[in-house]
C-alpha cells in the first residue's frame, strides 16, 4: 500500500527527466499509473464490503509518533476509488484536451503529485501523516491552479487558493497536535478509545474551532469559500479533478473521519450546520446568477459541500449515510458536467451561456452526457441524484425539536437552485437553435467525450440499480464514519411518503425556474453591485492592509542607514543590561582590589586620554589617524607595564603597519565634513556615553567575583612539562590551541588576498556607474 | 589603578560607538579600532593585572616557583590584535576603493535607489 500512496510521486519526479518522452502521444500512456491504482482499490471492495479493515504499517519517525500508518477502511476506500477512478478519466480527457501544450510534461507531474497527495490523505490513519499529506495537496494545487502561469488572474487566484487552504492548514495542525497531545497517541485508530474523554475536555471547544478552520477553508465554506471561483482558471480537466472529487472534498472527509472520535455533540452539530446551511444556500443562489459555465459549476460546487458539511453536522446515521451517497453523486454528475464544459469550452471557444446553444446537433455524445448529468443533479428518479436527493430529506426531515421544517425547507430550496444551475449547464448549451456560427463544430477525439459520457451513464446505472453499490461500498462508508456496523439497503421505491412529495416539489419547481428565467449578464450585474459586502472583498482588503504594513514596518527598521541600525541595536542593550544591573542587586562602584599608583603610569593614561579626544575631535583626517596611533602606542605601554612582553610587541607592530597603512592610503581624501547637527551629535554622545559607562560598571561587577584561575595554572605547570616551552603564551598560541591559530593564519590569509585584489582590480569605465 | 583603568575602558568604548554612529566612512573605522583597543583592554583587566612577572618560565626551573600573570587573557588578545590589524586593513583598502568609485566617505551615498520602490 505504500507503493500505491508513493507511485504517483515517483512518477511526478520521473517526468522531471524523462518528460520531453511524454510531450506527444505517449502521454495517454501515464494514465496507466490512475487505472491500475483504481484497480488495485477495487480488488479490495469484497473485503471491505464484509466489515473489515486493512492496516499497513510502517515506522518512520516513531519518537515523535510520525509513522506511515495506512488503513483502508469504507470511507478510505469510497474516497480512493474516486481519486483513481476520477483520476483516471482526467489523466486520459487531459491527454487530448492539453494536446501538444508547451508543458504537458509539468501538467502531468502536478497531476500525479496531486493524486498522491490525495491517496495519502484519505489512506492515513495517523493524523500527522494525513496534515503532512493535507498541506501537500495545497501544495500541489497552488501548481495545478496556477498551471497557466503566463496569465496575471491564474497566479492571483492560486496564490489566494494557497493563502487560504494553507492558512486553514495552520490552524489544522494545531487542532490535531492539541488533539494528539491529550489523547497520548496521533493513531486515529487509537483516538477512538479517547473519544470520550476528549469530549469532555476543557479544550475540546478549542480542538474543534481549529479543526473545523481548517476544513472550511479547505472545502469552501462560507466565508472562506471565495478561492474556489477563483480556480476556475485552472485548465478545465483540472477544475474537474479539483472539484468534484478531491481537493475540495478533503475538509469533508477530515470531518467524516473525526466525527466518531469528535462529533455528536452540541459544539460539533451547531457550528456545522449553520455554516453548511448558510454555504449551501449561498453557493446556490449564487449559481443561477452567473452565466460562465465554470462560474455556475463553481457555486454549485460550493453548495454541494455545504450540503456535505450539513449533513456531517446532523450526525444521524440517515444523515451520514446520506453524506456517503451525496459525496458519490456530486463527483459523478459534477465531474461529468465540468469535462463536458471543457469540451464547449476547447470547440467553440466560449464558456458564455448566452452564446451557447443547439449544440446536441453536432455534439451528439456529449449532449447525452450532458442531459444525464443534468438529469442526475436534478435527481430526477431512476437517477443516482434522485437517491441521493431522497436521503438528504429523509435526514433532515428525522431530526428534533423545530430542525425538520427549517432544515428541510433549506434542503429544498438549495435542491431547487442546484437544479436550476445543472440544467442550466447539462441542457441549456445543447437545446434550442444551433447558431450560425457553430456550423462547422465538430465532434472531439474520442478521449475527450467518452469520459464525462461514461460518468454520467454510471449516474445512470447507480441510480437505477442501487445494489450495485449500497453493500459494497456505501454501507461500509457509513459504517466508518458511524464506528458501528451499519447496513440499511438504498431503494429507489420508498412508497407515496412526504420524502417523494419533496421531491416532486423540488423537481416541479427547478424545471419552472429553468423555464422563466433567461441567464443574461444583466443578472449578474445586479449582484455586483453587493460585491463590497462579499468576504473576497474584505479579505482583499485585509491582505492589502497586511502589506502595506509590512513595507511600512520594514521602512521604519530598515531604512538603509547604518547609524540607525546601530543605535538601535546599541540603544536595545544599554536599556536591556541597564535594567539588569539596576536589579540585580547592590551595585560595587570600586573594584574591591587596587593596586598602588605610580606617576608614569598616571602620564601615559593622561596622554591616552587626549589622545582619544584628539581623535574624536579633530577634522583633520591626518591628525586623527596619528592620534589614533598613539592610543595604540600608550595602551603597547600598559602592556608593557603589567608583564605581557608579547602583547606589547605584537601591538607595536600591528600599529604601526596599521597608521602606515592609512596614511598611504587614505592621505590625499579630503578633511572630515561635519554632517551632524548638534542635536544629534548630543543625542550620539549621550547613548554612547551610557554605553560606555555600563561597560565600565559591569567589568567592575565582574573584577569583584572571585577568580578561578584553574585553567591558567594548567598552562602555567604543563608549558614546559608537556610542550617543551617556557613562554607560557607563546606555548599556549603555538600548541595547546595550535589549530586554532592555524585557523586564524588563515582568515589572515583571506584579508590579504581581499587586499591584494582589491587593489589591482581595474574596473572598466562602464562599470564605474 | 584598576579604578583608573576601568574608566579609560569606558572612555574608550563610549568614543568606540560615538565614531561608529557618524556618516563618514573613516569615522566608522577609526571607531572600529577604538572599540577594539577598549576590548583587549576589558579582557586583560579581568585576567587581573600583575606588575612585572610575565608568564616566562624561568630557564633554570620546569615551572613556575613565584606568582605569574594570567597567561590566558595574554594569549586571546594576541589573537584578537592579530585578527583586527586584518579586518582594518582589508577596511581601509575597501574605503579607499569605494572612494575612488563614488568620490564620497559619506555612508549615505551608498545606499541604492531601489529602497524607495517598496
Amino acid at each position: 500500500m505504500l507503493i500505491a500512496v508513493l507511485a504517483g510521486l515517483f512518477v511526478s519526479v520521473l517526468l522531471i527527466p524523462l518528460g520531453r518522452l511524454f510531450k506527444g502521444r505517449l502521454a495517454v500512456l501515464i494514465s496507466l499509473l490512475p487505472t491500475s491504482l483504481f484497480a488495485y482499490f477495487a480488488s479490495f471492495i469484497p473485503t471491505i464490503a464484509n466489515g473489515e479493515a486493512i492496516s499497513f504499517h510502517y515506522p518512520w519517525v516513531p519518537s515523535l509518533g510520525v509513522d506511515f500508518h495506512f488503513r483502508l477502511d469504507g470511507l478510505s476506500l469510497l474516497f480512493s476509488l474516486l481519486i483513481t477512478g476520477i483520476g483516471s478519466l482526467v489523466f486520459l480527457y487531459a491527454s487530448s484536451y492539453l494536446k501538444g501544450h508547451r508543458y504537458l510534461d509539468r501538467f502531468y507531474a502536478y497531476l500525479s503529485l496531486f493524486m498522491a497527495s490525495m491517496l495519502g490523505l484519505v489512506l492515513a490513519d495517523n493524523v500527522l501523516l494525513l496534515f503532512i499529506f493535507w498541506e501537500l495537496t495545497s501544495i500541489s494545487s497552488f501548481f495545478l491552479i496556477g498551471f497557466n502561469n503566463e496569465d496575471a488572474n491564474s497566479r492571483k487566484s492560486s496564490l489566494t487558493a494557497l493563502a487560504v487552504t494553507g492558512g486553514g492548514g495552520f490552524l489544522l495542525m494545531a487542532g490535531l497536535i492539541l488533539m494528539g497531545h491529550l489523547s497520548g497517541t496521533y493513531a486515529i485508530q487509537e483516538m477512538l478509545n479517547a473519544s470520550s474523554f476528549l469530549k469532555a475536555h476543557p479544550w475540546y471547544p478549542a480542538i474543534l474551532a481549529l479543526i473545523f478552520a481548517g476544513a472550511f477553508t479547505k472545502s469552501a465554506q462560507f466565508p472562506f469559500h471565495f478561492w474556489l471561483p477563483g480556480a476556475m482558471k485552472a485548465p478545465t480537466p483540472i477544475s474537474a479533478y479539483l472539484h468534484s472529487a478531491t481537493m475540495v472534498k478533503a475538509g469533508v472527509y477530515l470531518l467524516a473521519r473525526l466525527y466518531p472520535i469528535l462529533g455528536g455533540t452540541e459544539y460539533w452539530t451547531y457550528p456545522l450546520i449553520v455554516v453548511g446551511g448558510i454555504t449551501m444556500f449561498y453557493g446556490a443562489f449564487h449559481s443561477i446568477f452567473r452565466t460562465d459555465l465554470k462560474s455556475i459549476l463553481a457555486y454549485s460546487t460550493i453548495s454541494a459541500l455545504g450540503i456535505l458539511v450539513f449533513l456531517i453536522g446532523i450526525g444521524t446515521e440517515q444523515a451520514l449515510l446520506a453524506a456517503a451517497v451525496f459525496i458519490l453523486v456530486h463527483a459523478l454528475y459534477k465531474a461529468s458536467l465540468f469535462l463536458t464544459t471543457g469540451v464547449l469550452d476547447h470547440e467553440t471557444g466560449t464558456r458564455e451561456i448566452t452564446q451557447l446553444g443547439g449544440l446536441r446537433k453536432v455534439l451528439l455524445p456529449l449532449a447525452i452526457a450532458g442531459l444525464l448529468a443534468a438529469l442526475s443533479s436534478a435527481g430526477l428518479p431512476f437517477t443516482f441524484g434522485f437517491i441521493g436527493k431522497d436521503q438528504i430529506y429523509e435526514a433532515t426531515l428525522h431530526t428534533e425539536g423545530i430542525m425538520p421544517i427549517v432544515l428541510t425547507s433549506l434542503a429544498v430550496i438549495t435542491n431547487i437552485l442546484l437544479l436550476y444551475a445543472g440544467l442550466l449547464v447539462g441542457l441549456k448549451p445543447f437545446a434550442g437553435k444551433l447558431p450560425e456560427r457553430y456550423q462547422a463544430v465538430h465532434l472531439p477525439h474520442w478521449l475527450m467525450w467518452t469520459p464525462p459520457l461514461l460518468l454520467a451513464l454510471m449516474g445512470i446505472a447507480f441510480g437505477a440499480f442501487p445494489a450495485l453499490i449500497d453493500a459494497s461500498l456505501l454501507n461500509p462508508a457509513a459504517t466508518a464514519m458511524i464506528n458501528e456496523t451499519f447496513d440499511s439497503p438504498l431503494k429507489l421505491w420508498h412508497g407515496f411518503n412526504l420524502v417523494l412529495l419533496l421531491s416532486g416539489i423540488t423537481l416541479a419547481l427547478g424545471a419552472l425556474l429553468y423555464l422563466m428565467r433567461k441567464p443574461s449578464s444583466k443578472s449578474m450585474a445586479s449582484i455586483e453591485r453587493f460585491n463590497y459586502l462579499a468576504p473576497q472583498y474584505i479579505f482583499g482588503k485585509l491582505a492589502r492592509a497586511v502589506r502595506r504594513f509590512a513595507a511600512r514596518y520594514t521602512r521604519t527598521l530598515h531604512n538603509g542607514f547604518l547609524r540607525v541600525y546601530l543605535f538601535r541595536i546599541i540603544m536595545f542593550a544599554v536599556l536591556l543590561l541597564g535594567f539588569r544591573l539596576f536589579t540585580g542587586g547592590p551595585i560595587q562602584w570600586i573594584p574591591a582590589h587596587l593596586s598602588p599608583i605610580s606617576v608614569y603610569e598616571v602620564a601615559v593614561l593622561g596622554i591616552l586620554i587626549a589622545a582619544i579626544f584628539l581623535t574624536v575631535n579633530t577634522s583633520s583626517r591626518l591628525t586623527a589617524v596619528v592620534a589614533t596611533s598613539v592610543i595604540g602606542y600608550c595602551i603597547c605601554l600598559l602592556f608593557v607595564f603589567y608583564s605581557a612582553p608579547d602583547l606589547a610587541m605584537t601591538q607595536f607592530t600591528i600599529d604601526t603597519l596599521t597608521v602606515v597603512l592609512f596614511v598611504l592610503v587614505l592621505f590625499r581624501l579630503p578633511p572630515f565634513l561635519n554632517l551632524a547637527n548638534r542635536r544629534d551629535r548630543i543625542r550620539d554622545w549621550l547613548l554612547a556615553s551610557s554605553f560606555g559607562a555600563i561597560i565600565a560598571l559591569i567589568t567592575i561587577q565582574a573584577m569583584n567575583q572571585p577568580f578561578d584561575d584553574a585553567v591558567s595554572k594548567f598552562y602555567g605547570e604543563n608549558a614546559y612539562v608537556l610542550a617543551k616551552g617556557k613562554n607560557v603564551v607563546n606555548v599556549i598560541l603555538v600548541d595547546f590551541r595550535g589549530i586554532d591559530t592555524m585557523f586564524e593564519v588563515v582568515v589572515l590569509s583571506i584579508a590579504a588576498i581581499g587586499v591584494v585584489s582589491l587593489l589591482k582590480l581595474k574596473l572598466k569605465a562602464s562599470e564605474k556607474e | 589603578m584598576e579604578l583608573l583603568l576601568v574608566i579609560l575602558i569606558g572612555v574608550l568604548y563610549a568614543t568606540g560607538i560615538f565614531m561608529l554612529l557618524r556618516r563618514s566612512m573613516v569615522k566608522l573605522l577609526i571607531g572600529l579600532i577604538l572599540l577594539g583597543n577598549g576590548a583587549n583592554l576589558l579582557i586583560f583587566l579581568l585576567g587581573r593585572i600583575t606588575k612585572g612577572a610575565p608568564p616566562v618560565i624561568d630557564s633554570a626551573a620546569k615551572f613556575f616557583t613565584d606568582v605569574y600573570a594570567d597567561p590566558i587573557p595574554q594569549a586571546l588578545i594576541l589573537t584578537a590584535i592579530v585578527i583586527s590589524f586584518g579586518l582594518q586593513a582589508f577596511a581601509i583598502v575597501l574605503l579607499k576603493r569605494v572612494y575612488v568609485l563614488i568620490n564620497s566617505d559619506d555612508l549615505d551615498d551608498l545606499n541604492t535607489p531601489e529602497e524607495e520602490d517598496i
